[in-house]
């Protein structure tokens, strides 16, 4: 799935929605995304990682958990992917790490001071590598240096994550081959400076993702150094100890990390296992101590009842992503914009996630998600998605003739909607299709695809509506917005507007945050409520399953974990 | 069939030329000689007849084909939906005579009765088909090989094998991309390596036979070698043929059912009893009925293909025979 | 019989050849690309990345450059999962399928053999039609359903046997039993079938006639002759247990070659594809190959080097 693919980042919200009842009682209609705090009683992990004194440490601190896929390296530098990030966020300490609230906290780096584009980052002198090396300014500058270089085999895919770096751009298209041009220096051992290009608001979350990541300096000119255990030298929690391909990853405590006192966990297992109904059995029967989201997934068909039965376990929280259908606004009939507002409006949102999706997911009406930063609040908070547009099937019928009459249709052309193969996608579409057909009287075909041929098809423009999903790359409605942008990477919906090009732009120079805060309302406002480009169908959540005995387990605002302090209690 | 060579015919050790010339057999007689093959159906039949657990199996067959066609229709006439129609306010309702789901309904409320059904009508035209074409292509391929042996059969052989090794999923796929995916597309992708077990089946078999007496009696006798195929060596093979091919009708609908494991199988809202299954599987404990009826229903046609293949196995073999 | 085997041996690179060359073509005329992805990387990043796994270049170019690698036993590396080689990930997860599948192949012979031999030789009596049911169940249930009951009734109720996982013996017992159904079924049926012929051929009347003791009948002609399509059989079966079934090592998380393979597929990872294809390929033959051969011993009369028949 899409989401797994994710970048997760920095700082946070937590919107936790609690059980669905709880999501559809308290919003009553289309905004979920205020009720923040945990809507579930605080039994969970994510609200407990202060411990109250009282419990007990379980003797055995080897925690269980399962991933549905491997993750493909454990090269940071190279990651790119929600399996990579859990495991590199164990074994590497960036320059800050997240707390559950999104604030940094101090990483490799104890302090540091922002000047407009320019951060000092003053690093600690306890910091060592798990062969005893100090970790040095030196080894962050060696660390992106290599992300950047354009002679890196193979290509970093995320290496445009250091693009907010001054001249970083340039240096990795080979423009400038000087890297004392790029603005990371090392001003003595324990002193990194970087300079933006221009004030980036979410650049110092940045620095705990992956990406960012330090690396030892012994792994120059050796390609294949992530691929062999005993040349993985880290300077996180833990080590990586044991990796049977295909089977388990076994991460060990490190002794030398310098906060090794607060780290409470001696090991972590994981099982490679990519079915979510042996993934919950496994968890059920006490093999696992966590299922579901980021790492796995919980079976839909199971979470109403798992909701009776594991009321103190299951975790339901938002991820600050979207899930959408678009629009191929140059294939008829979807080149006219009435239709495709017709389309959207003709749906019951509320009725999918209640029936279909049933993880407690919010229905969507725009498309920058809840738990995205606004100007003082959430974005979401601050431009109701509810001002953009509602649901009505009567109108949706007089937008539909209309937008016939318009474009001379006696009936519509055949219409196709396109899905990537799963057993979630399917049940959307058919239930979509279905709405679509009661309230508009018009027959969709849905087809599903395999993963790379639906990409191709849907990047290519050969399709009229497709499902799609999009997940948060930094805390800021740019991550959403900028995509809509003519002729944008991942504008697959072919959509071209000037006055939006120029919203966007604007908003990516000022230094003037209300103004941009300003520009991004406007620009949702042309994307969905005049053009509705796109369908948003709901707000993607996140559903775990935790034992009442693990604990400090953290959730980002992205729904990505950090295993790092937690701790398993006595039963 | 008392004029079965293998009765009539002394050792071949015993055999001289002259024997043969001496009763002066040309090609028309030998026809007539073997004229029983007629009667021979017949009293395969009449043996069929008498097997009560293979006459049950057809029956049930028979029964499952017709409710296949005719329940979705007439109950969807009755109520008024269709196996895609979604009531999302009955989602996994379970199974009730005083409701108008008799089997429940699935997770998005549709009426498991005309779903099983209609999933039945996709799963026996998915398995007889491809077990037809397997059986076909298969029968033919296999005789060959086995029968002319040497060059022909490591030539021939090589290309199945080669086929049989080239992955199945890219070929599906492709298949899928270049074709319009429809259930002719899948049936397709199923019989374009499955017929090469039976070849070698066939293979095996006839390789085994060609060297036996009668064979070796009918081609002194002058028969040529379609005739030998066609009727020494492949009715005597029908033995395995028919096992094969009774297990091919499962496998087929198994490998549909694959296919829908990995997102290939046939386009939803259509569903096949495999996919149904499938789609099951994930809530089976809280949801028992969705898996349960599919799965009799596909445990009953495949009991009942196989049960009848043995009866029709034990019923056309001319060896069997007391 | 080297002459034999050396024939045989040239016909497998040459087969090796084909295979190669159809799935190499194949696989790139399927739409998509390793760098296929929601998220598109910039364009140059991209372009770079075709570069250095040389997918910029024409198709029959990156063909010979593939074959002339493969000629000297290099497989390349993996597009998707960093930096790994090809052969390191086949033989990692090989190992896995192998222990499963060797254990399954034992068991599904010896079971299904003398099922189907006991079956064959009390012919439509109580211990046949026990021994066909079981052979029908077998085949009658779906293998993914067999695998969910049993890991429903003896991992989840009756904690017996673990879930999931592949750490030890106890781990080896529910997926070999839901991998050796349908193969036990199908073989027991087989020999069931091709025993009662051999029971009614003239050889074993003339055997019986003679005064041969019924041991000596059964060890001798009966189940020589009997087991011979079981032998066809067992070539293919052979590959197919041991390269993985895909569905039981996902339902009981054993990370074998069979998910690596679909996975592989799924993210267009064109060089493990590759690989793992002509590690299938050879497997295969290699099975082809000693059935072959078990013909021979079995059956004397298949002659090595055929003549001109016919």
């Amino acid at each position: 799935m899409k989401k797994n693919k994710s970048l997760l980042l920095l700082l946070t919200l937590v919107l936790a929605v609690g059980t669905l009842l709880a999501a559809c009682g308290s919003n009553g209609g289309n905004n979920g995304a205020a009720n923040g705090g945990a809507a579930n009683g605080g039994n969970n992990t994510a609200t407990d990682s202060g411990n109250s004194g009282e419990e007990k440490l379980a003797a055995d601190q080897t925690l269980r958990i399962n991933m549905s896929a491997e993750p493909p390296t454990f090269d940071p530098g190279q990651a790119q992917d929600s399996q990579a990030n859990t495991v590199l966020n164990l074994m590497y300490d960036g320059l800050t790490r997240m707390d559950e609230s999104g604030q940094s906290l101090p990483g490799a780096a104890e302090s540091w001071e922002i000047d407009g584009a320019k951060y000092t980052f003053h690093l600690r002198q306890d910091g060592v590598w798990s062969n005893g090396d100090p970790v040095t300014a030196n080894d962050f500058v060696f660390a992106w240096e290599r992300v950047l270089n354009p002679n890196t085999t193979p290509a970093p895919p995320y290496s445009y994550q250091l693009y907010y770096i001054k001249n970083a751009e340039q240096y990795n298209g080979g423009e400038i081959t000087d890297f004392s041009q790029v603005g990371v220096k090392a001003v003595d051992d324990y002193t990194l400076e970087v300079e933006l290009v221009t004030p980036t608001p979410y650049f110092l979350g940045l620095t705990s993702f992956y990406t960012f990541f330090p690396v030892h300096q012994s792994v120059k000119d050796d390609e294949k150094w992530a691929v062999d255990q005993s040349k993985m030298i880290v300077n996180g929690e833990f080590t990586l100890t044991s990796w049977i391909k295909g089977q388990t990853i076994e991460l060990t405590k490190s002794e030398s990390y310098w906060d090794k006192d607060n780290i409470k966990l001696n090991k972590i297992n994981m099982s490679i296992v990519n079915s979510s109904a042996t993934e919950l059995a496994s968890y059920q029967n006490g093999e696992l101590d966590r299922a579901g989201h980021p790492n796995g997934e919980i079976p839909t068909d199971q979470i109403p009842i798992l909701k009776d039965q594991l009321k103190d376990e299951l975790q339901i929280k938002g991820t600050a992503s979207t899930y959408y259908y678009e629009f191929n606004v140059t294939a008829a009939p979807f080149d006219n914009a009435k239709i495709r507002k017709a389309f959207s409006m003709a749906i019951d949102r509320q009725l999918i996630v209640d029936k279909v999706t049933l993880g407690g997911q919010i229905p969507a009406f725009g498309f920058v998600p809840p738990g995205i930063k606004g100007l003082n609040d959430e974005f979401r908070t601050e431009s109701k998605d509810s001002e953009l547009f509602g649901e009505n099937v009567e109108e949706a019928k007089k937008l539909l003739e209309e937008g016939m009459q318009e474009e001379g249709y006696t009936t519509l052309p055949a219409i196709t909607l396109i899905y990537n193969s799963s057993e979630a996608h399917k049940k959307i579409a058919l239930a979509i299709t279905d709405m679509w057909k009661n309230n508009l009287g018009v027959d969709v075909k849905t087809e599903n695809q395999e993963w790379a041929v639906f990409l191709e098809n849907r990047q290519s423009g050969n399709y009229q509506v497709a499902r799609a999903g999009w997940v948060a790359d930094y805390n800021d409605p740019m991550t959403f917005l900028d995509m809509w942008v003519t002729d944008g990477g991942n504008n697959d919906a072919f959509f071209s507007n000037a006055e939006y090009d120029k919203l966007i732009q604007e908003a990516k120079t000022s230094e003037d945050l209300a103004k941009r805060q300003e520009n991004f309302v406007k620009a949702e406002q042309i994307l969905i409520r005049d053009e509705q480009v796109l369908m948003p169908v709901y707000y993607y959540t996140s559903v775990s399953a935790t034992k009442p005995n693990l604990k400090g387990a953290v959730l980002d605002y992205s729904g990505a974990i950090d295993y790092s302090r937690a701790y398993l209690t006595e039963k | 069939m008392d004029t079965n060579p293998i009765k009539v015919m002394p050792s071949p050790a015993d055999l001289r030329p002259e024997d043969f010339r001496k009763i002066g057999t040309d090609e028309k007689e030998a026809e007539v000689i073997q004229r029983e093959s007629i009667s021979a159906w017949r009293d395969a039949w009449q043996r069929l007849r008498e097997n009560k657990l293979a006459m049950t199996a057809l029956l049930i067959l028979i029964v499952i084909t017709i409710t296949a066609w005719v329940a979705p229709w007439l109950v969807g006439k009755i109520y008024g939906y269709n196996y895609y129609t979604n009531d999302l306010l009955n989602t996994n309702a379970p199974p009730s005579f005083s409701s108008t789901h008799w089997f429940g309904t699935d997770d998005l409320g549709r009426d498991m009765f005309i779903r099983t059904w209609t999933g039945a009508q996709i799963s026996l035209i998915v398995g007889l088909a491809a077990a037809c074409i397997d059986l076909l292509i298969g029968v033919i391929y296999g005789g060959i090989m086995g029968y002319f042996g040497g060059r022909v059969d490591e030539i021939m052989n090589k290309f199945s094998e080669i086929l049989y090794s080239i992955p199945y999923l890219l070929v599906t796929i492709l298949l899928l991309v270049v074709l319009e995916p429809s259930l002719g597309t899948i049936i397709l992708a199923l019989t374009i390596t499955g017929w090469i077990n039976m070849s070698w089946i066939v293979r095996g078999e006839i390789m085994q036979l060609k060297n036996r007496e009668f064979v070796l009696a009918s081609r002194s006798m002058g028969a040529g070698s379609g005739r030998l195929l066609f009727r020494h060596l492949l009715p005597n093979a029908v033995g395995p043929i028919i096992v094969t091919v009774t297990l091919s009708v499962p496998n087929a609908i198994f490998a549909e059912a694959f296919l829908s494991f990995l997102g290939l199988g046939v386009q939803a809202p259509v569903a096949s009893l495999g996919s149904m299954i499938n789609d099951a599987l994930t809530g089976w404990l809280y949801y028992p009925w969705r898996m349960l009826f599919p799965a009799i229903l596909i445990s009953l046609i495949m009991l009942a293909f196989n049960i009848f293949g043995d009866g029709l196995r034990d019923a056309l073999d001319p060896k069997l025979k007391k | 019989m080297v002459r034999y085997i050396a024939n045989k041996f040239f016909f497998m690179l040459v087969s090796l050849f084909i295979l190669i060359s159809a799935t190499f073509f194949l696989m790139k005329a399927i739409p998509g690309d390793p760098f296929t992805s929601e998220k598109k990387v910039p364009a140059a990043i991209q372009e770079r990345l075709y570069e250095q796994y040389g997918l910029d270049k024409p198709v029959y170019q990156q063909y010979f450059k593939y074959l002339g690698d493969v000629v000297q036993g290099d497989l390349g590396i993996s597009m998707k999962l960093i930096n790994q080689d090809v052969s390191d990930i086949i033989s990692q997860t090989f190992s896995a399928s192998l222990k499963l599948g060797s254990v399954a192949i034992v068991v599904a012979i010896v079971v299904g053999v003398l099922l189907g031999m006991l079956a064959a030789l009390y012919h439509r009596k109580l211990i046949d039609n026990i021994a066909m049911v079981v052979a029908v169940l077998g085949i009658a249930v779906p293998s993914f359903v067999i695998a969910s009951l049993l890991q429903y009734v003896f991992a989840s109720k009756l904690h017996w046997l673990p879930t999931m996982g592949f750490k030890g013996p106890l781990y080896y017992v529910l997926p070999v039993a839901a991998l050796t159904a349908q193969p036990i079924a199908f073989i027991a049926r087989l020999t069931r079938s091709s025993m009662l012929e051999v029971l009614h051929a003239d050889y074993i009347k003339t055997a019986k006639a003679k005064g041969l003791g019924w041991m000596a009948i059964l060890s001798r002609h009966v189940i020589r002759n009997g087991i011979m399509p079981v032998i066809t059989y067992v070539g293919p079966m052979t590959a197919n247990i041991v390269t993985g079934s895909v569905v039981i090592e996902q339902i009981f998380g054993i990370g074998g070659i069979g998910k690596q393979f679909v996975q592989a597929i799924g993210g267009r990872d064109y060089p493990v594809i590759m690989g793992i294809t002509i590690f299938y390929g050879i497997l295969l033959m290699l099975a082809r190959f000693i059935t072959d051969i078990a013909y021979v011993f079995v059956d004397p009369r298949i002659k090595l080097t055929k003549g001109k028949e016919g």
